[in-house]
């Protein structure tokens, strides 16, 4: 405190007498944990109304009323509410995590019995419902040239889009933009699958295929790039956004033109960002069955050819051997999952390892 | 090298609010001319419309006329971009490109406005480091990010960076206010070599700075918020912080108001 203080008074201050305060030991916290599971257990297995299950959410909430109870007692209210609310954090991260780590789970127990050379080695082509064989390397073919023609597609478009719309729109042309690729956030991949069934396969292409309707892997891609279209323009955006002004004037203040302030200093600074955003897109396309079923028609065999004829993909290869009748099939439709999921999650980190490489390291 | 800018009843607007009002002031080839005042008087805006920084901001322009060595920089025909690179800009807070190297920050406006040969570049940049007396602190470690070094390293290297594309003036935009006493020593010195070849023109808050840097002073004010910035008194730094003519221009540097 200051030295000049005349009063000799003590005036009512909140300012505290010691800095030093009350803390449950450490122990309290497992302690009451404990107990919470053994009260939990007693009184759900007692009274005969459940499970285990039962048990630890009777004991989640046991254990939040003991700890506040405690720290109440002990180290006051604050510090109370405190530790509560980070239990409760802490519990919600638990729950987001439990989902994931039982897909995960799920798809590597169950998906693991068929992962074998054939199935990635064979199509469906020829295999009746009494065969163990068959393979998903037609779905896996369709699936990489699909989504692989639809990143073509949306990528070029999707960030040249958010760059009209953050470094030169202006007014009304730039709003509408941002107000259709809002509304295109929310078609359902069914409508993107109808639209291009009903313009590309009905239309377009019998004009150039003697009037036969043109189902093709191609035809899938453009129905994926619709939906991948306003989650990359959206997240551009957002990152392009983000690139701080000075960064621009900056780079304006040398003579450089805008068009190149844009490509070498405000991409190259966004890019990580933009990189996610295009994995988000990737896999949500990727895990589309809908549009494929409707404008590629599925397939048994290997069709490596995207502009003719019908080609599958992995989801909708998971969509038909899971409603198959072979006892065989749903073995092949978790494998097919798990072969989907890891393909988008090496994706994700070749993409992310790529951006990285691209800025320096310290 | 170094020219002289001359600007004649120069206004500048944000959108509908005028910002500086009727500036008429010229800047003597290869001096360092400050320009000081009060917050939001127009400094800055003023140096801005210099070359040209000021219509990158959404609804932003400039009335009047400025010229620097008498060739219009407002004229219709003017290339903005080769504005900017005969007047070269060096901002308050230090802004080397973060994806980019020591290196490669020092030669960006060589590299982005066409210059390839690797020879050329690595003079330049050596020349603008040395310049910027920076040289020894970083050639070592040129491949590294210029967003590693520190604050008053980083401005040294945008002024390296501004010089390293041979502009006829630097202008400075508080370019040590985010930075230390020691850092702010270095820029100031800078500054003294620097003027034998450029024409540097600051905006400071700092007025014993502007008396230790300055040959000639500026002092802007406004006379409530909202009005525009004017151009109070225009004179040798030396006769501004020793005899002003303007009984506003002693108020403010001794203190009394702003």
């Amino acid at each position: 405190m200051s030295t000049t203080v005349t009063t000799h008074r003590p005036r009512p201050t909140a300012q505290p007498t010691t800095l030093r305060a009350r803390r449950l030991p450490r122990y309290a916290a497992p302690l009451i944990a404990l107990a919470a599971l053994l009260v939990a257990a007693g009184i759900v297995y007692g009274t005969g109304i459940g499970g285990p299950v039962l048990v630890v959410v009777v004991a989640a909430l046991l254990y939040l009323a003991g700890l506040f109870a405690a720290a109440n007692a002990v180290e006051g209210r604050r510090a109370a509410r405190n530790r509560t609310w980070s239990a409760l954090i802490h519990s919600a991260f638990v729950l987001a995590v439990l989902p994931l780590a039982s897909v995960v789970w799920t798809l590597v127990s169950k998906g693991v019995e068929r992962l074998d050379g054939n199935f990635f080695g064979t199509s469906m082509n020829n295999i009746g419902a009494r065969d163990p064989n068959g393979g998903a390397y037609h779905a896996i073919v369709g699936t990489l040239e699909q989504v692989g023609i639809a990143t073509l597609i949306t990528v070029p478009l999707g960030i040249l889009c958010a760059i009209y719309v953050v470094e030169y729109g202006r007014g009304r042309f730039s709003f509408a933009i941002r107000f259709f690729v809002d509304v295109m956030t929310g078609i359902p991949s069914i409508v993107s699958g109808l639209f291009v069934l009903a313009f590309w396969v009905l239309i377009v292409s019998p004009m150039v295929n003697d009037g036969r309707p043109g189902f093709s892997g191609f035809a899938a891609a453009l129905a994926l790039s619709v939906l991948m279209l306003p989650t990359v323009v959206r997240s551009t955006e957002e990152m392009l956004r983000l690139v701080p002004a000075p960064l621009r004037e900056g780079a304006y203040a040398l003579g450089v033109p805008k068009w190149k302030t844009i490509l070498r200093v405000v991409l190259p600074t966004a890019l990580p960002g933009i990189v996610t955003g295009v994995m988000l897109a990737i896999a949500r396309a990727a895990g589309e069955t809908a549009p494929v079923l409707l404008v590629a028609g599925g397939g048994a065999a290997i069709n490596v050819n995207p502009f003719e004829n019908n080609q599958s993909s992995l989801a909708l290869f998971v969509y038909q051997q899971a409603g198959d009748a072979s006892k065989y099939s749903p073995a092949r439709a978790w494998t097919a999952a798990l072969t989907l999921v890891a393909l988008v999650l090496v994706l994700t980190i070749a993409a992310k390892l790529l951006a990285r490489r691209n800025r320096l390291g310290r | 090298m170094a020219k002289r800018i001359e600007a004649t009843n120069v206004s500048a607007y944000y959108g509908g609010f005028k910002a500086i009002e009727n500036i008429t002031l010229t800047v003597e080839p290869k001096t360092v001319t400050a320009l000081i005042g009060p917050s939001g008087c127009g400094k800055s805006t003023f140096l801005r419309s210099i070359n040209r920084m000021h219509e990158v901001l959404p609804g932003a322009r400039v009335e009047g006329n400025l010229t620097i060595d008498n060739q219009d920089i407002y004229d219709r025909d003017v290339d903005v971009t080769a504005v900017r690179r005969m007047i070269g800009m060096v901002f308050q807070r230090p802004n080397p490109f973060p994806t980019m190297s020591i290196f490669e920050n020092v030669v960006a406006g060589l590299r982005l406005n066409g210059v390839k040969k690797k020879s050329i570049l690595e003079e330049a940049a050596e020349r603008a480091l040395r310049s910027a007396n920076l040289w020894d602190e970083v050639k070592d470690r040129l491949g590294k990010p210029g967003a590693g070094l520190s604050g008053g390293q980083q401005q040294r290297l945008c002024i390296a960076r501004t010089i390293a594309v041979e502009p006829q003036v630097v202008l400075m935009d508080e370019p040590c206010s985010a930075l230390d006493p020691i850092s702010t020593l270095a820029i100031e010195d800078l500054m003294f070599q620097l003027k034998d070849q450029f024409t540097i023109v600051i905006v400071t808050h700092n007025m014993q700075q502007a008396a230790r840097v300055s040959d000639r002073t500026a002092f802007f004010s406004i006379e409530k918020t909202g009005d525009p910035g004017r151009l109070i008194e225009y004179d040798n730094t030396q006769k501004i912080f020793s005899n002003p003519s303007v009984k506003k221009t002693e108020d403010y540097i001794t203190g009394r108001f702003g």
